[in-house]
């Protein structure tokens, strides 16, 4: 004590400041850092409490309990068997696949999470494909553990055979509605991939068909409307954080093979093994050929183009927020400019939609603002992501798995806050991410383009889930609860008359108009629209 | 005896500007993690280029939390301990552990990734440079001429 006391007292002015100066600067730098970071929280609280979007929760999940129900699989290709696996019915072969994959890289999960999927206490009793080698994959795999999977060589057999309570439909495009009305009519629930129809007037027959059969539960597979950050997107809208919509941007960016539909053609394929009667139903009768097998969205006789396969998935994602409705004039053009082998659906395209009427409130005077174009942008022959854009005149939305909103700065409704430099454009007022910090191990390059669409994966209470399993979920859940699909025939019939309406100012190089009042896309005198439509020499 | 008895003054007073600097940098990083209520190492480990296996490892679940609070801690100590002066010679060596630990999480090296950076660099990055000054630190000891340690010197 007595020596601590001498050294005190030997300490000059100087040597105080020597020994202590440090604890100011200490004091300084904490302080500065405190406040800086108190402020900004502050500042983002208040913005956050001003724009006041919600994450929205999931919608309560109904039960999956009671009797198994029977479902059957129309089109047992590449997507079929995705949609099966959803099912809870993973192939032989994918299990193995996924199996090497997860001992060469532990971070790919996909098998975990297959199994790790919720029980949807469904038999899977029926397959229906017009090839062996996929019919027998599907014997092969789904007979046993309890479940008895048969054969129909028809959709017809299947549908009237009293097994099955439900059918999936992963056919061609040229297929999907009269299969679809087929069902409907004999009383069996459909879920059906998109585009919803391959024509105009099929579009109308299967409206009517399932306005006829309301016990039926129809779902259309546009997936993304589980993800949540679309929920997110929509509360965001509803609040008019944008304010007047007045451009919507959508791309499709594919640069590779598969991407362009050049999907491999399997070696065993031949008239033996392929009933090619059957698969070319309404199109046009052509000697059997494989590669209109195995590539048929290449031609307009089977496939829809980008319009159809592609660009319906980014018009609905923009309906589901904005609820715009079928546009009043579309108008395309594009070519076939990277895939020159055949083909005659374009591999470039660009389709201009207008909705004259639209609306999304304003920040600005009453009578301003009103009118939106939807451009969708595609190319096979680039990847680069140029992402969603909605864009507004007080902010910009980017949408994918992710939300993100950026103040305009020429905005009405931020104008002070920008001002006051409590707002930077620059800085996204709003973001909503919900894997933020994973790194996922989607692998492939297309993956990863429908990923960061939200078309592939969604996040429920942190865990990736994937949307196709969550969409099948809603459409049995609102078989076995009752409930309505939140994508049914009038969100596909919107879908389904858009895409056509592209194909055809696409075909016919003019703007397509659609009459509201008479429900009908206006045709010139003489002019057969679906003739047009589905040439399949142009 | 001492390294820094036999330096000029104004080496001894550039020697006490670097530790305050990088006093200033470690305690400034950890005060805004230590108010930042989403700050995790998460991303930033999960995306380690170099030793993943390891990265990864402290990105999981069960370690993770501790790893963030470690992280935050050690940048505070280090910060306080090389601006008030007490014990730097330890908290050099800490704060250099860290540092090369986040440098075998994103090294620059040419054949790998470089991820979102401010400046352009091969093998040698700002980590490695700021490890390199405090072993510099370490063995040129200054706290006994500016610091707390000032103040128990034994006067002869």
């Amino acid at each position: 004590m007595s020596t601590k006391q001498n050294i005190f007292q030997t300490l000059t002015r100087r040597d105080w400041l020597k020994s202590l100066g440090g604890l100011s600067l200490f004091g300084a730098v904490w302080s500065a850092g405190a406040s800086f970071s108190t402020k900004a929280k502050r500042e983002r609280n208040i913005l956050l409490q001003t724009l006041n979007i919600k994450a929205a929760a999931p919608p309560p999940t109904a039960t999956m309990e009671g009797s198994p129900l029977r479902i059957g699989i129309i089109g047992f290709g590449g997507r079929g068997e995705h949609l099966v696996r959803s099912l809870g019915y993973a192939t032989t072969e994918w299990l193995e696949e996924m199996s090497r994959a997860e001992k060469e890289n532990p971070a790919d999960t996909r098998l975990k999470e297959f199994k790790d999927q919720e029980n949807l206490n469904i038999r899977l009793t029926g397959v229906c494909d017009v090839f062996d080698v996929h019919a027998n994959k599907a014997l092969q795999s789904f007979n046993g553990n309890g479940n008895t999977c048969k054969r129909y060589r028809t959709a017809t057999e299947m549908i009237n055979s009293g097994e099955v309570d439900a059918v999936v439909i992963a056919t061609p495009d040229h297929w999907h509605a009269p299969l679809s009305i087929e069902a409907i009519n004999a009383g069996i629930h459909v879920y059906v991939e998109k585009p919803m129809t391959h024509s105009i007037e099929e579009t109308y027959t299967l409206r009517n068909a399932v306005i006829e059969n309301p016990k039926v539960v129809f779902a259309l597979g546009h997936q993304h409307r589980q993800t949540q950050s679309f929920l997110t997107a929509q509360d965001a809208i509803a609040k008019n954080v944008l304010g007047h919509i007045s451009l919507v941007m959508t791309a499709t960016n594919r640069n590779d093979d598969n991407g362009a539909w050049q999907y491999d053609i399997h070696p065993d394929a031949n008239t033996k093994t392929i009933d090619w009667e059957l698969f070319l139903g309404s199109a046009p009768k052509i000697p059997f050929n494989a590669e209109h097998f195995f590539r048929w969205r290449k031609w307009w006789a089977y496939g829809s183009g980008l319009s159809g396969d592609l660009m319906t998935h980014d018009y609905d994602r923009i309906n589901c927020i904005l609820k715009m409705g079928i546009p009043k004039f579309v108008t395309a053009s594009g070519g076939i400019y990277t895939h020159r082998d055949g083909r005659n659906v374009p591999d470039v395209m660009q389709i201009n939609m207008e909705f004259p009427d639209f609306k999304t409130g304003t920040s600005q005077e009453i009578g301003k603002e009103q009118g939106m174009t939807f451009v969708y942008s595609a190319t096979l022959g680039n990847q680069l992501d140029r992402g969603t854009v909605l864009m507004g005149h007080d902010g910009s939305m980017e949408l994918g798995n992710a939300v993100t909103i950026f103040a305009d700065s020429g905005s009405t409704r931020y104008k002070k806050m920008i001002e006051e430099k409590r707002i930077d454009p620059y800085v996204p007022i709003f973001q909503y991410d919900p894997s933020v910090n994973g790194v996922d191990a989607v692998t492939s390059a297309t993956a990863k383009y429908f990923a960061n669409k939200g078309l592939l994966w969604t996040y429920r209470d942190g865990k990736r889930v994937d949307s196709t399993f969550l969409h099948l979920r809603e459409w049995i859940s609102c078989i076995r609860n009752g409930g309505k699909p939140s994508c049914g025939i009038q969100e596909g019939f919107e879908e389904a008359i858009t895409a056509h309406m592209g194909g055809l100012s696409y075909k016919l190089g003019r703007k397509i108009e659609w009459d509201n009042e008479v429900q009908k896309i206006i045709a010139l005198p003489g002019e057969d629209l679906d003739a047009i439509l589905l040439d399949n020499k142009v | 005896m001492n390294a820094i008895s036999k330096l000029s003054i104004g080496q001894v007073n550039s020697m006490v500007l670097l530790r305050l600097l990088i006093g200033w940098h470690f305690l400034y990083e950890g005060v805004i993690k230590v108010y930042s209520t989403t700050w995790t190492a998460k991303g930033y480990l999960l995306s380690a280029s170099f030793f993943q296996p390891f990265f990864q490892w402290l990105a999981s679940e069960s370690i993770l939390p501790a790893v963030d609070v470690l992280n935050i801690f050690i940048l505070l100590v280090v910060g306080a301990s090389l601006l008030i002066g007490f014990r730097t010679k330890w908290a050099c060596l800490a704060g250099i552990g860290l540092l090369l630990l986040y440098y075998l999480a994103h090294p620059a090296f040419p054949w790998l990734p470089q991820g979102p950076s401010e400046g352009s660099y091969w093998l040698v990055n700002k980590n490695l440079i700021e490890a390199a000054a405090l072993l510099v630190l370490a063995l040129f000891p200054t706290e006994k001429r500016f610091g707390i340690e000032r103040m128990f010197k034994t006067k002869k």
